[in-house]
């Protein structure tokens, strides 16, 4: 088995001439086919694809935290909230605000990432478990406002009669203008952490994982690099939140238990930890798995539960290993020493 | 005054016995496995089911000496199936990772809750108090036979855990294996034995703290072990987790915190912090302990590097 450090390590592999295209086209195959495909699907399947998408882009955001950087966030939904609760305030009856689509996604995003970074400052002297249980907290008094600051939020009755998403002109109401745009997101948003990934950012996330002291010894700020890994997981968050609220068209707290934050720890750690194709695989299989059991009505969440003490029984590091990331298929598909 | 405050003592007391008993179960299987055993709160809801699903096939409900063996019942039910819990779930994946058992936790809380939801039903079920009922009147608050009794079930529960944890053989067998399992292992200590005396006790006693519970507020649900689940653990983190002291101490310290915080945020702030926020009172305090002590009060000093989570989790 290959070494963390060594999977992490950047792919640069000068020794041989390396076609990109391969893995490239092989990745780009995906998105691709979804977005041909997609449409076609009756509306029932294509609004539980959405939910897959949205799933895989959350799994790929708090992946940089919980995966990469090693600190177990247990609070991720709160970042989710603050999004969803930006398009709910700034553009819908409530305040009588109706900003745009993409500005409040970057509002969204934003107000997340700050979250994150206020969240952050304090608690991130704490590791392990504590940091779990803190941001577990810091989840459930997010939740708790909500349901409590009625002027603001309207309470346990939610926001409804959210505005229509318009971007740049193009109106998002249907199931599959929703798909168009979660596949663009995951697009970015999957480039982009794996680029993290290979980054010297990257590179000093696994360290602080693997041996904190030695990387502040190595002569990383270990507490920066903690924060950037938090902010941009929280701007991943919030964003979600964002075009989840724009999606249903109204948002209450009740959809932003601790549950919620458990589903999507559960699509990395099932799909297999620090892992982008993971997030992919677990987001299909935590979504899905629900609908197919379905037609079991009240047995479903117990069976749901048994499946997933049966799946990490089998597999307690994942379905995919971590080395078996986008870096490792553009490796293995575009020949060349490695 | 003097009335409202003894009478906010009683019901601190009252909830910080109910709190102090669910603790001790996510921190002696904290001390051990350093595990969050996420199911715990779902066996304390079991437990109370079970309880009254007892209670009317004995044909018991409502009295205080059928409640004693109800609630013995129950105790060794809900042991044995935490022992099985540990067994199924938590067993195969010990030395795996540090992540694994906890996801399989919250499948088995998943698991235990619906379970209960399919034998229980959805709605809220009216509970049989198995607690004397009366009043005293002292100094103008009232205490009930109720809070009296839950509290001295909850104390003699602890005296004897402490009894047995420090005077008998088995409890010195747990320490060992909760203070060094391999250590524990030469000198001829089994610690499967020992984690499974300790999914048996921590449950158990949940599952009594369940029964208390919903004898008090005349209700049960399925849903009931949530919050309550989270507020033991904050009281066990509060203590120092992996302390037996510590989680009592923790708990009934939360019930007081939650006690007088509940009652005298709305009028030191006008009014501006409402009593709905009940339950952020816990989250903050555990928060700022965390913070400041996050070895909690009588905890010892618990190494980061055994609660961090590296590549292979």
């Amino acid at each position: 088995m290959e070494s963390p450090a060594r999977a992490a390590a950047p792919a640069s592999g000068a020794a041989a001439p390396r076609k990109l295209w391969p893995g490239a086209l092989a990745m780009l195959a995906v998105p691709v086919l979804l977005l041909i495909f997609g449409p076609h699907l009756p509306s029932y399947p294509l609004r539980i694809l959405d939910m897959i998408l949205l799933y895989a882009v959350l799994g790929l955001g708090l992946n940089i935290i919980v995966g990469y950087a090693g600190l177990l966030d247990l609070g991720y939904v709160a970042f989710y909230a603050i999004g969803a609760y930006s398009w709910a305030l700034l553009a819908s009856g409530q305040f009588d605000i109706h900003l745009p689509f993409a500005l409040v996604l970057l509002i969204g995003a934003s107000l997340a990432g700050l979250a994150g970074i206020l969240l952050g400052i304090p608690v991130l002297r704490l590791r392990g478990d504590y940091l779990a249980i803190v941001t577990l907290g810091f989840g459930e008094i997010i939740r708790v406002l909500m349901n409590n600051l009625d002027r603001v939020t309207n309470g346990p009755q939610g926001i409804a009669r959210i505005d229509e998403a318009h971007l740049f002109g193009w109106t998002l109401s249907t199931p599959d203008d929703f798909l168009y745009l979660l596949v663009a997101m995951l697009v970015v948003v999957f480039l982009f952490v794996w680029r993290i990934q290979e980054s010297a950012l990257g590179t000093a996330l696994s360290a602080v994982r693997e041996d904190q002291d030695a990387a502040r010894g190595c002569g990383i700020n270990t507490t920066r690099v903690k924060l950037v890994a938090f902010a941009f997981s929280a701007f991943i968050g919030g964003g979600c939140g964002v075009v989840f609220a724009a999606m249903q068209r109204f948002v209450s707290p009740e959809s932003f238990t601790f549950w919620e934050s458990l589903v999507i720890v559960l699509v990395i750690v099932v799909g297999g930890l620090g892992n982008p194709f993971g997030a992919l695989l677990g987001a299909t299989l935590l979504i899905l798995l629900p609908e197919l059991l379905r037609a079991y009505a009240d047995y479903r969440l117990l069976f749901y539960g048994m499946a997933l003490v049966v799946i990490i029984l089998a597999r307690p590091r994942g379905l995919i290993s971590r080395q078996y990331g986008p870096s490792w298929l553009m490796r293995r598909l575009g020949g060349g020493k490695c | 005054m003097g009335a409202l405050i003894l009478q906010q003592i009683i019901n601190a007391l009252t909830v910080g016995s109910i709190y102090a008993l669910i603790a001790l179960g996510y921190t002696m299987v904290y001390g051990v496995l350093r595990l969050i055993n996420f199911a715990h709160s779902e066996l304390f809801t079991a437990g109370a089911f079970i309880g009254l699903a007892l209670a009317g096939a004995l044909g018991v409900a409502g009295h205080p000496t059928g409640g004693l063996l109800v609630g013995f019942i129950t105790f060794v039910l809900i042991g044995l199936a935490g022992v099985s819990v540990e067994i199924v779930a938590y067993r195969p994946l010990r030395g795996t990772s540090r992540l694994a058992p906890m996801l399989s936790a919250l499948g088995m809380a998943v698991v235990i809750q619906n379970a209960v939801m399919l034998i229980g039903g959805r709605r809220p079920l009216i509970y049989p108090s198995f607690l004397p009922s009366g009043v005293i009147d002292t100094f103008g608050a009232i205490i009930t036979y109720k809070q009296i009794t839950i509290f001295l079930v909850a104390v003699i529960l602890m005296i004897g855990l402490e009894l047995f944890v420090n005077r008998t053989n088995l409890g010195v067998r747990i320490r060992a294996v909760a203070e060094n399992a391999e250590t524990a292992s030469l000198v001829g200590i089994n610690p499967n034995m020992a984690i499974s005396l300790i999914f048996f006790i921590g449950p158990g006693l949940g599952a009594v703290a369940g029964i208390l519970y919903s004898s008090f507020y005349g209700v049960a649900t399925f849903t009931m072990g949530f919050v309550i689940g989270m507020k033991a653990f904050t009281a066990a983190i509060l203590g120092g987790i992996g302390s037996i002291p510590g989680a009592v101490l923790g708990g009934f310290l939360l019930g007081f915190i939650e006690t007088f915080a509940t009652a005298w945020m709305p009028v030191l702030t006008g009014g501006l912090i409402g009593t709905e926020y009940r339950d952020i009172f816990a989250f903050s305090v555990l928060v700022l302990i965390l913070l400041f002590r996050p070895a909690g009060l009588l905890g010892e000093h618990v190494s980061e590097e055994t609660m961090v989570y590296k590549s292979d989790f």
